[in-house]
């Protein structure tokens, strides 16, 4: 049995297809259109994910789609009566979208999968599932466990913001809800446009920018916007907030109560930008584990599996991780609304169809999340002749030593291979890798390859059994969604003038033995590498760590700042040649950049909108 | 018809008949400003989808 799975006209849809229980493909559509969180229905998408169950819209039984529309307009309806008379204009703006587009998301899809196929039979093959049922069954039916607790947070889907199930074989029961407008991942939007980033993307740079600063908001937070209950239940006080009723996140109110205005973007982050990140970050880390501490006492199992946007807080998940509550925590790697395609799609299968789940084995169903597309040498050959590069075709030894000594040489390398990720993290089929032991490489890499702001720090990829030699951490986190700190004994001590200094300054200090991954609070976000997955990945990280001793490399995702992460090898070259990485591997094609064509160069920083 | 017929369904299955004048009203005040504006441009509200 197949169903297709499809999240969309929000932001970030995307495809997965399953069969027999089993994840054949899953892409997001940003990927193939090449543009960022693209929220249009996912053509390319679906056609990937048929081409490589090598079938057609009619050898698929089921497509589900991961939310419900009328739930949502339903809440939407119930949100503007509450407030009213204000929300008027949001209202009036609101209405004309959902009246002429939104309610018939349905006959949409009908349509469009009618332009797929015109036989397609969608009265009894076109599925729904709600928006944190999607999110539950990603994160637990791909997941190690036969049983688990599964906890989703994000910011809203159709009331839901948060839900709590119970998933047991192939059932997955909801216990409770948290409701709209109450919500962790609201929460964190709001101060991520009060710190002038913007909401949808820049959470990750509130993340990035709290260690700077300390938490000197956190208890005004909880005691003015967020009751927080002994279970990590939460309310918000909605007198701070716009978002139900207006245009913006935050209000008035808001900005008072810190005493500055909202930050407009790209001006200067001061102290108390990172001190107002800092500060909503220990609050949300609170709530999480209130949360995850109540639900261990409640249910008493060992396992937690986490999805929804929020569980991309890879701190948060860091400090569950190490609070113990739980033996065991997997988190969906593609834990924001992309992975709701592939949730939608496990879902129909093992509950709605009541299909038997695959025993675990202790490893989980994801396939190292390299479930996108891939390149066979020879297209790839082509595809690169046809784009005007000039490269060598190696054989993988002469390959991995050759890349192995460019990034010992502390060169920035394009790497490409294999399948293509599913969620928002490069894990080695598609990264920027760089020597972690370079202090210049973070700045280098955030100015000169990915032209994003110089605070923002990078991710190490680490051989697994390398793992508890470098960090506090010795668990399996393939995902990069754990974060952890570096072992005290690879640590620098710093100068009494080094400790003194403050927020940005704290940059430029070499903290450890790998600086490029150690953020200012010796923090660093993991990828364990296992040989199981990504053999070559392993290769690579061997034979680097052969050369140097360090079993660690850099690695960041292959795009430049609001570029989706490259797909094909066309848009890996155009990002080579865009930026200033010193050498391109592409599948066994290896691309040096001072022996390719000046005029090949380009400029394209500008064609994408900042994130 | 076959939306309406669907709407009618939910709030069944919802027990939010008390939603079926709103709907009625917005369908019809809806319709208006759809044809009065020509395009309905989604504008970045973050809880309106």
């Amino acid at each position: 049995m197949r169903v297709l799975g499809v999240s969309a006209f929000y932001h970030d849809s995307a495809a997965a297809l399953i069969e027999d229980g089993r994840i054949v493909a899953a892409a997001q559509e940003e990927r193939f259109s090449r543009k960022k969180h693209d929220a249009s229905f996912p053509e390319h998408a679906i056609l990937y994910c048929l081409e490589e169950a090598n079938t057609d819209l009619a050898g698929v039984d089921y497509v589900a789609f991961y939310d419900k529309p009328f739930l949502k307009f339903e809440r939407l309806l119930e949100t503007y009566l509450a407030f009213a008379p204000r929300g008027f204009k949001s209202f009036s703006m609101a209405m004309p979208v959902w009246i002429k587009e939104k309610l018939f998301q349905k006959d949409l899809l009908r349509k469009r999968f009618k332009s797929f196929d015109d036989g397609f039979d969608w009265q009894n093959k076109l599925l729904f599932s709600e928006h944190h049922m999607s999110h539950a069954a990603s994160a637990f039916f791909p997941s190690p466990y036969d049983e688990a607790v599964v906890l989703t947070m994000d910011g809203v889907g159709e009331w839901a913001t948060t839900s709590v199930a119970i998933g047991r074989g192939n059932t997955l029961e909801v216990e409770k809800e948290i409701h709209f407008p109450h919500s962790l991942g609201l929460l964190y939007s709001a101060f991520t446009y009060y710190a002038g980033f913007k909401v949808n993307s820049g959470e990750y740079k509130v993340m990035g920018l709290a260690p700077y600063g300390e938490p000197k908001y956190a208890d005004v937070i909880k005691d003015t916007l967020v009751d927080i209950k002994d279970d990590g239940s939460f309310r918000l006080d909605q007198s701070y907030f716009n978002y139900c009723t207006g245009l913006t996140m935050t209000n008035d109110r808001f900005s008072d109560l810190f005493g500055e205005p909202v930050r407009a973007p790209e001006d200067l982050l001061t102290p108390f930008h990172m001190d107002i990140a800092a500060s909503v970050q220990a609050v949300v880390e609170e709530i999480v584990l209130k949360l995850t501490r109540s639900l261990r006492a409640e249910y008493d199992l060992p396992n937690l599996c986490l999805a929804g946007g929020v569980a991309l807080n890879c701190v948060a998940n860091g400090k569950v991780h190490r609070d113990g509550a739980f033996e065991n925590i997997w988190i969906q790697p593609a834990a924001g609304d992309a992975g709701g395609a592939l949730g939608a799609a496990l879902g129909a299968y093992h509950i709605h169809q009541r299909q038997p789940r695959a025993t675990a084995n202790g490893m989980d169903h994801m396939s190292g999340g390299y479930l996108g597309p891939c390149f066979e040498q020879a297209d790839i050959e082509e595809r690169l002749t046809a784009a005007g590069a000039t490269f060598h075709v190696m054989d993988d030894d002469a390959l991995i030593d050759r890349t192995a000594s460019a990034l010992a040489d502390d060169q920035a390398v394009g790497w490409m291979a294999g399948r293509m990720e599913f969620g928002p993290r490069a894990l080695g089929g598609r990264s920027i890798l760089g020597n972690p032991a370079s202090p210049a490489m973070q700045k280098t890499l955030n100015l000169k390859v990915k032209y994003r702001e110089s605070f923002r720090p990078f991710a190490p990829a680490i051989l697994r059994e390398d793992m508890a030699d470098w960090f506090d951490h010795d668990a399996d986190t393939p995902y990069m969604l754990i974060v952890a700190d570096v072992k005290e004994e690879r640590r620098r001590r710093m100068s009494a003038s080094e400790a003194a200094l403050f927020g940005i300054d704290k940059l430029n200090v070499v903290r450890s033995e790998i600086p490029a991954v150690t953020h200012v609070d010796y923090s660093a976000r993991l990828q364990s590498v296992h040989r199981e997955t990504n053999p070559r990945f392993h290769a690579l990280l061997s034979a680097f760590k052969a050369k140097t001793g360090c079993p660690v490399l850099v690695n960041t995702s292959f795009n430049i700042r609001g570029e989706p992460i490259v797909c094909t090898p066309e848009d890996a070259f155009r990002c080579f040649m865009g930026t200033e990485l010193d050498l391109l591997v592409v599948g066994n094609c290896l691309l040096r950049k001072d022996e390719q064509s000046v005029d090949l160069k380009v400029d394209y920083s500008d064609s994408f909108e900042l994130d | 018809m076959a939306f309406l017929l669907e709407m009618w369904e939910f709030l069944k299955v919802r027990k939010k008949f008390w939603l079926l004048p709103i709907m009625l009203v917005l369908l019809v005040f809806g319709g208006l400003i759809v044809a009065v504006q020509g395009t309905a441009v989604a504008p970045f509200i973050y809880t309106i989808f």
